[in-house]
């Protein structure tokens, strides 16, 4: 069964994107993100058009955080404080990331910097992740304790000055380097469609020390901010925020993430993190195999609409 | 005085109602026809199906059917098939840019492009016999008529002269493969000596706006007479609503998405909740 988008004016079958927000919704609840990057490439894989693809994906991770942010914050696993100057950065970033995104769809290159992006990050995620459980679960098979590598003391971020207390976080921390993470994910948001807690959570954990049962509630409670201004700008800017898939794909998702959720609590960590390493890398190889193999067709027409 | 103006007012109402080309000869056989002498007296008339077309949100594609009769037909030719009949199917025009990938280090990237004036933004010709064989390719190029016909004229400055002609072709190739220009060589049937039906696809990602249907009317591979009717692509109710609030209403729209968002992950989280 056929439904017309009317935003990416195309015909798409309405099963296969009820299954891909299924399946994203799916591994997004098992893995605990949020699914904008892989909801995006796969976008892109069926044809939809790359801007249509960014703008709606951003509107699909407002609902799944929402979802997300709303359960971390019944159990107190939220640093509201923390988040909201994450999202000053973050909405900064935004507005940044939507004038690049603009440039680039007016030169033609905004395929090729969304492939780009996607290839450097979701490889560069994808392959630390798979190295760190790679070793954790030798380390496990080896019948060793499994220490999560617990944070030194200081590092350089924490001597940098304009520092503000986060309670919740139990943190001393620099307004500096908070700030400039959210400015980065932003950026990420409005150019790739992400919610950008793939990188997030790393950051926050390594970088700036926080513990983590807070990182995770925390980085979605910023990203629904910042994916919402960004739908609201590309929505603006650019009309290519298609309500109809969006909607088609939250609701898939949401209920995937239910099933995903359960399978995600049955399974150890170091597998669930191999496991998203991989479909991480997968999606990354994927985008970059399509950038060196010499394609069928190395003409492209944009007529009017989106490009 | 009055009576006059009446007249003319009906003769207006029905031009408009039969969407009567500006080709047509006046009644008085004073405007000058287009090949000079009156030397044809045959006339075209058409009929469409359907004057809209709507966009639901099960639209796959359509066919439209359009009729048409040769008035004034020499029944001698018409008897041994001298007639050959077009119709072509244009939509809205819009200006293109083709893009061309290199090899950049090692990865493919858009390198230069052409922007070109605006074509039709999708193309759908039938014809009675395959078109070369209707009339020779000068008399098709004079009347814009066919693929190969379109007329492609960059815009701005161009970087290299040379390259246009790929351009063109990928253009055309292109347009060609994704369905939204596309030929019939046997698409127009004669169902009597003069009354002829032809059968026009629309693809599925038809663009909206105003398409105009294009019939000609060619005698031994001669141009003879052309019609043009309109034919209007439209969303319906609810496609048409989100599209104009999602363009005149952008930041409204934009609200309404997150809203949205927002109230599907906050049913989603007390539906699901586990205590």
């Amino acid at each position: 069964m056929s439904i017309y988008l009317p935003i990416a004016e195309l015909s798409v079958n309405i099963f296969v994107i009820l299954g891909m927000g299924a399946a994203v919704g799916f591994l997004s609840g098992m893995f605990g993100v949020g699914g904008g990057f892989l909801i995006t490439p796969l976008l892109i894989f069926y044809n939809i058009p790359p801007a249509v693809a960014v703008a709606t994906g951003a509107n699909q991770v407002v609902a799944s955080s929402v979802s997300g942010a709303l359960t971390h914050f019944r159990r107190g696993t939220l640093d509201v404080k923390l988040g909201a100057v994450l999202l000053v950065g973050g909405l900064l970033g935004a507005t940044v990331g939507i004038q690049v995104f603009i440039t680039l769809r007016r030169l033609g290159q905004l395929d090729l910097i969304i492939s780009l992006l996607y290839v450097v990050f979701l490889g560069t995620v994808g392959g630390l992740m798979l190295w760190e459980s790679v070793l954790s679960l030798r380390r496990a098979a080896r019948n060793e304790t499994v220490a999560f590598r617990k944070p030194g003391q200081h590092n350089w971020v924490h001597r940098l000055p304009w520092k503000m207390r986060f309670k919740r976080s139990r943190l001393y921390l620099s307004v500096i380097p908070v700030v400039v993470l959210g400015f980065a994910i932003g950026m990420l948001t409005s150019i790739m469609g992400v919610g950008g807690g793939f990188i997030m959570v790393p950051a926050m954990i390594y970088l700036l020390r926080v513990p983590t049962n807070v990182v995770i509630g925390t980085s979605l409670f910023q990203i629904i901010f910042v994916t919402a201004f960004t739908t609201i700008v590309q929505a603006t800017a650019n009309h290519a925020v298609d309500i109809v898939l969006a909607g088609l794909l939250m609701i898939a998702g949401v209920v995937g993430a239910q099933y995903g959720v359960r399978v995600g609590q049955k399974m150890r960590g170091e597998q669930l993190r191999a496991g998203l390493a991989l479909l991480v890398l997968a999606v990354g190889i994927r985008l970059g195999l399509d950038l060196v193999i010499p394609p069928d067709e190395i003409y492209s027409v944009v007529t009017g609409g989106f490009g | 005085m009055n009576g006059w103006r009446l007249i003319a007012g009906a003769l207006v109402v029905l031009s408009a109602e039969l969407g009567v080309a500006i080709a047509q000869p006046g009644p008085a056989g004073s405007a000058p026809t287009r090949t000079g002498a009156p030397k044809f007296t045959e006339r075209l008339d058409i009929g469409i199906s359907t004057h809209e077309i709507a966009i639901a949100s099960d639209f796959s594609g359509a066919d439209i059917t359009v009729f048409g009769a040769i008035d004034g037909a020499d029944q001698f030719l018409l008897a041994i098939g001298s007639y050959d009949v077009i119709v072509a199917l244009e939509g809205p025009r819009k200006p293109a840019t083709v893009r061309r990938k290199e090899r950049v280090a090692g990865i493919w990237i858009n390198r230069h492009s052409t922007s070109f004036e605006p074509i039709p933004a999708s193309y759908s010709i039938s014809s009675t016999r395959p078109l070369d064989k209707i009339a020779p390719p000068l008399a098709l190029a004079a009347h814009d008529v066919g693929i190969n016909n379109i007329r492609l004229s960059p815009t701005g400055a161009l970087g290299d002269g040379s390259r246009i002609a790929e351009f063109r072709e990928a253009l055309r190739r292109i347009m060609q493969a994704s369905g939204l220009y596309q030929r019939d060589p046997s698409g127009v049937q004669f169902i009597s000596q003069s009354l002829f039906r032809a059968s026009v696809r629309l693809p599925a990602s038809i663009p909206v706006g105003l398409h105009t249907v294009r019939a000609e009317l060619y005698r031994h591979g001669e141009f003879v007479t052309e019609r043009r009717i309109h034919l209007r692509v439209v969303k319906t109710g609810l496609e048409q609503f989100t599209y104009n609030l999602a363009h005149r209403h952008a930041f409204l729209y934009g609200c309404l998405a997150v809203a949205f968002a927002i109230l599907t992950g906050w049913l989603s989280s007390i539906i699901f909740r586990k205590d």
